[in-house]
């Protein structure tokens, strides 16, 4: 990896305790959501992070957002050791990462105007009034690509396209280094999914921004980012640069989930084969007393693109082709 | 072969406060027997609710059927009365909806749930109705089917709750699945997973097919035919060769233009510019030529663009739309 990192996982893990008996708790395992996850990511970087659903995602993001305490490991930004600081100290560096979530329904507070959102998370930054942060809210509505006479309106008066460029906007309010975008298309029609798309592109250009882009859809993160890290039970098993990972993927999972990509193509999509996976990913827990950790070793396969070793994997899920 | 479902001139509405949306305008089409038919569009394209008016599920009031027919094998679905539906909902012809999560009954075991279709329609009874919901949950890939019977939807992953929901829709073995978005709630080895087992169980069954959705993807696999609506009416009808090798439309080839996949990275992606019409301001002309930023010769803004034959399969909607080149595209409006 070139260059210095602005945000550095090390051995980041991020266990759930399983508990039993209803009056007399008692823990009986942990549930392994993030296992032993070290990554390093470039400042201006868009690192797509893929996997699919309860394989860790969304706990890996919220453990890097300090939303979830991680239970070891370190979490890096820009030199601070993130999982070292208060709870107030982390709160004081919330403003420098932020987040875009999948629904844009449930995640705008519908009681608050467009204009009340936003000014709220500019002042996090900027202490504003009146006719300036008007200003600053109508500047920052155009940025995302939103009419400024709107803003007085409601969420709910607004398409599902319209509202995720208001919480890109929310997110861009106190000016962060460093954005995680949670499925942020997932929800929205392929017309709009482009649409939002070049938005966070130009975004990530103009702003210098670094972000970490999450999806179960391999064809999004393709387009959209640098590198590609495929996630797995709780860990990582494939690492590397987007074309490369899509073109030449070394892991059984990621050529599984290659292979998933409905081809909008119907001479393509009839005479494939595909590798369908069986059933759901397994959750990664053990029991008190069960063995310990399983790490998994990346090895170098080219420069720059990591796998882990995929044995384990298939022995774990079925497959039908 | 001749038509299952024969759909004429249907037209749907909803009478809200702001006025009658007409969410399906004059829509009209045909199945044969074990067809499958997409239907694509953008969300309020009135795809979905095409198909609830065939299901008879549409709320009325607000909703009301304007007009046309839909003859499912020679009975006409808008007229034939709730009874006679019911006789047919369920047993000839179902459905799939887009979220597994919410149709499902959560208070209900999914044995009650999967039972009911044949205690009402075959008039099983609960021990033949049982060994017959476990034999359609293996079907369709749930392991340990006789014990997971018993189980309530919650204790099911979103996949295998999908899975429910077909295994239900297919126990009565439908001559027509109508799938309403099947896999958008879905990650995409299980939306493969999912598709995979409508495919096998349709050559199994032999029933006709009609699956409603915004991806493009997905229909390009599946479907022998595929109608793009827009604003309540179909724009274009054919062949997947037809839709997809040689769209014509300008609506057609924005939505194709559009797909991610197809993105070349670090160049911007094609977007089809402005927002869908407000369907409860009637229009007169041609709906896509009203979307802001595009550029139309102005034939069609005061008559309705008629639909003409290109071949014996595909049909286009008149249209005289100029699409934006991508770098005329504005990304900001």
């Amino acid at each position: 990896m070139s260059g210095d990192a602005f945000l550095e996982l090390e051995e980041v893990c991020t266990y759930f305790p399983v508990t039993k008996g209803f009056i007399r708790r008692r823990k009986v395992g942990e549930l392994r959501a993030v296992d032993g996850i070290s990554l390093k990511i470039r400042e201006g970087e868009i690192l797509g992070l893929v996997g699919e659903s309860g394989c860790g995602k969304t706990t890996l993001s919220r453990t890097i957002m300090q939303l979830q305490p991680a239970t070891s490991g370190r979490v890096i930004l820009d030199g601070k050791v993130l999982t070292s600081l208060t709870e107030s100290e982390v709160g004081a560096e919330r403003i420098h990462f932020q987040m875009i979530f999948q629904d844009p329904y449930a995640s705008l507070n519908p009681r608050m105007t467009v204009y009340d959102t936003l000014a709220e998370s500019i002042s996090r930054k900027h202490r504003m009034k009146g006719s300036a942060m008007v200003d600053a809210v109508a500047e920052l509505m155009r940025t995302v690509g939103l009419n400024a006479a709107q803003m007085k309106k409601y969420p709910h008066e607004f398409s599902g396209g319209q509202r995720q460029r208001i919480a890109i906007a929310r997110a861009l309010g106190p000016e962060p280094k460093l954005i995680i975008a949670d499925e942020p298309v997932s929800a929205l029609d392929v017309s709009i999914q482009s649409q939002i798309l070049n938005l966070l592109n130009r975004l990530v250009q103009e702003r210098g921004l670094t972000m970490i882009f999450i999806s179960h859809d391999l064809s999004v993160v393709k387009y959209i980012a640098d590198r590609i890290a495929v996630m797995y039970a709780g860990q990582l098993v494939e690492l590397g640069d987007a074309v490369e990972v899509m073109e030449h993927p070394v892991h059984p999972y990621t050529q599984a989930l290659i292979s998933a990509i409905p081809v909008p193509d119907p001479h393509i999509e009839r005479s494939r084969t595909r590798v369908v996976l069986e059933g759901d990913p397994p959750l990664s827990m053990t029991l008190t007393g069960g063995q310990p950790a399983r790490k998994v070793q990346m090895t170098e396969v080219s420069p720059g693109h990591y796998a882990a070793d995929g044995k384990r994997f298939l022995s774990e899920r079925k497959f039908q082709r | 072969m001749g038509s299952l479902l024969e759909v004429n001139n249907l037209t749907t509405s909803f009478y809200t406060r702001n006025g009658c949306v007409r969410a399906v305008n004059d829509v009209s089409f045909n199945l044969r027997k074990g067809e499958t038919l997409g239907i694509v569009g953008e969300s309020g394209s009135g795809k979905s609710v095409t198909c609830y008016s065939l299901m008879g599920l549409i709320p009325q009031p607000p909703g009301k059927i304007e007009g046309g027919e839909a003859l499912f094998d020679g009975v006409d679905l808008l007229r034939c009365g709730a009874k006679a539906l019911r006789r047919i909902r369920g047993k000839r012809m179902s459905m799939i909806f887009q979220d597994p999560m919410t149709s499902l009954n959560p208070y209900l075991k999914v044995s009650t749930q999967i039972m009911e279709p044949l205690r009402i329609h075959e008039q099983l009874s609960k021990k033949e109705a049982l060994s017959r919901g476990i034999e359609a949950l293996e079907s369709v890939g749930i392991s340990e089917a006789s014990k997971r019977i018993h189980c309530y939807p919650h204790e099911f992953s979103g996949g295998m709750r999908q899975r429910v929901m077909i295994a239900m829709a297919l126990i009565t073995h439908p001559e027509l699945l109508i799938a309403d978005e099947p896999t958008t709630a879905l990650d995409v080895t299980v939306q493969a997973q999912i598709l995979e087992l409508i495919r096998a169980r349709q050559r199994a069954e032999g029933s006709a097919v009609i699956i409603v959705t915004h991806d493009l993807g997905v229909v390009a696999g599946m479907c022998d035919r595929i109608n793009v609506m827009y604003a309540g009416k179909i724009v274009e009808t054919g062949t997947a060769e037809d839709v997809f090798d040689r769209p014509i439309h300008p609506y057609t080839v924005a939505l194709q233009r559009s797909i991610p996949s197809l993105g070349i990275k670090g160049k911007p992606l094609y977007t089809i510019p402005g927002l869908p019409p407000d369907l409860s301001v009637p229009i007169a002309g041609d709906a896509f030529a009203l979307r802001e930023g595009l550029t139309n010769g102005g034939q069609w803004l005061e008559t309705p663009p008629p639909m003409k034959a290109l071949s014996a399969t595909h049909w286009v909607r008149e249209c005289d739309v100029v699409l934006p080149e991508l770098e005329a595209l504005n990304d900001v409006r």
